[in-house]
């Protein structure tokens, strides 16, 4: 066993812990406290894959900006355990973890049978640098990239609008 | 040398366990987040198939997915505000009067 298959798998444990004990605490800030760590594994998990530029806007977009998102409403609509119903097991339950199981089944057969045991090619070792992705960024998918300013722009009015108190509201 | 195909069943069981918590939970917040873990398994597999082809575009994607998330997560909390604001519940048995 070499240190890179070590270091993998360690890392898959981890995901797959911290994942399944993010979808059964109880306690939402638990949840999301967990869903960061898991966030932060992928983000080494991309590091493996040479994807320097994508691990580091990982950590500071999701784990940073949108994981810091979700602990702020968690915590202004002051979600405690006791405003949520006692876990049992229902019938829409065991149905959800029959077809967890199917697609889980499902997806697996095609990620084995999926026998391409090329290596990585040499080229990927620098394509995830910032210059790489800038490169091919502003040059081939600029007009993308300038339509995602529009997105989070409509993203911005639609958040202000939805959370404002009253819709009728002029002030 | 790890094979492409250990990245993409690492990437199946996130999604499947994202897949589960959406199925399972109640909580409106924790689903959400389960949206979230599968939105990432994606991006692992897009990644790891980018890493592997040796084609930046996968990363590009990536880089993509990442802004749509973070726009999603923007408007998506903001309607959970305004539903609390109206239900003083995030509970989604609760929130029903859009069921047929």
């Amino acid at each position: 066993m070499n240190l890179e298959l070590v270091l993998f798998l360690t890392l898959a444990v981890a995901a797959v812990t911290s994942a399944i004990l993010m979808i059964t605490r109880r306690n939402p800030v638990t949840s999301a406290l967990y869903l960061v760590f898991n966030f932060f594994v992928i983000a080494v998990l991309y590091l493996m894959l040479r994807a320097q530029f994508i691990a580091v806007i990982q950590i500071t977009v999701y784990a940073g900006a949108i994981m810091v998102l979700f602990l702020f409403v968690i915590m202004l609509l002051n979600l405690g355990e006791d405003k949520l119903a006692k876990w049992k097991l229902t019938s829409a339950k065991s149905i959800a973890a029959l077809l967890g199981v199917a697609l889980l089944i499902e997806i697996l057969y095609f990620a084995i049978s999926f026998t391409s045991s090329s290596p990585m090619p040499r080229k990927a070792e620098s394509m995830g640098t910032i210059e790489a992705i800038g490169q091919v960024l502003f040059s081939k998918y600029v007009f993308p990239f300038e339509m995602t300013s529009i997105l989070l722009l409509a993203a911005i009015v639609g958040a202000i609008l939805l959370a404002k108190k009253n819709l009728n509201d002029k002030a | 040398m790890i094979p492409l195909s250990y990245y993409i069943g690492l990437s199946a069981v996130l999604f499947v366990i994202g897949v589960v918590g959406v199925l399972t939970l109640r909580n409106a917040i924790v689903i959400f987040m389960s949206v979230e873990l599968m939105l990432n398994s994606v991006n692992l597999s897009l990644i790891a198939f980018s890493a592997y082809s040796g084609d930046p575009s996968g990363q590009i994607l990536v880089f993509f997915v990442i802004a749509v998330a973070a726009a999603e997560s923007a408007v998506g909390l903001a309607i959970i505000i305004a539903l609390f604001r109206n239900r003083l519940t995030v509970n989604i048995d609760e929130v029903n009067i859009m069921k047929w």
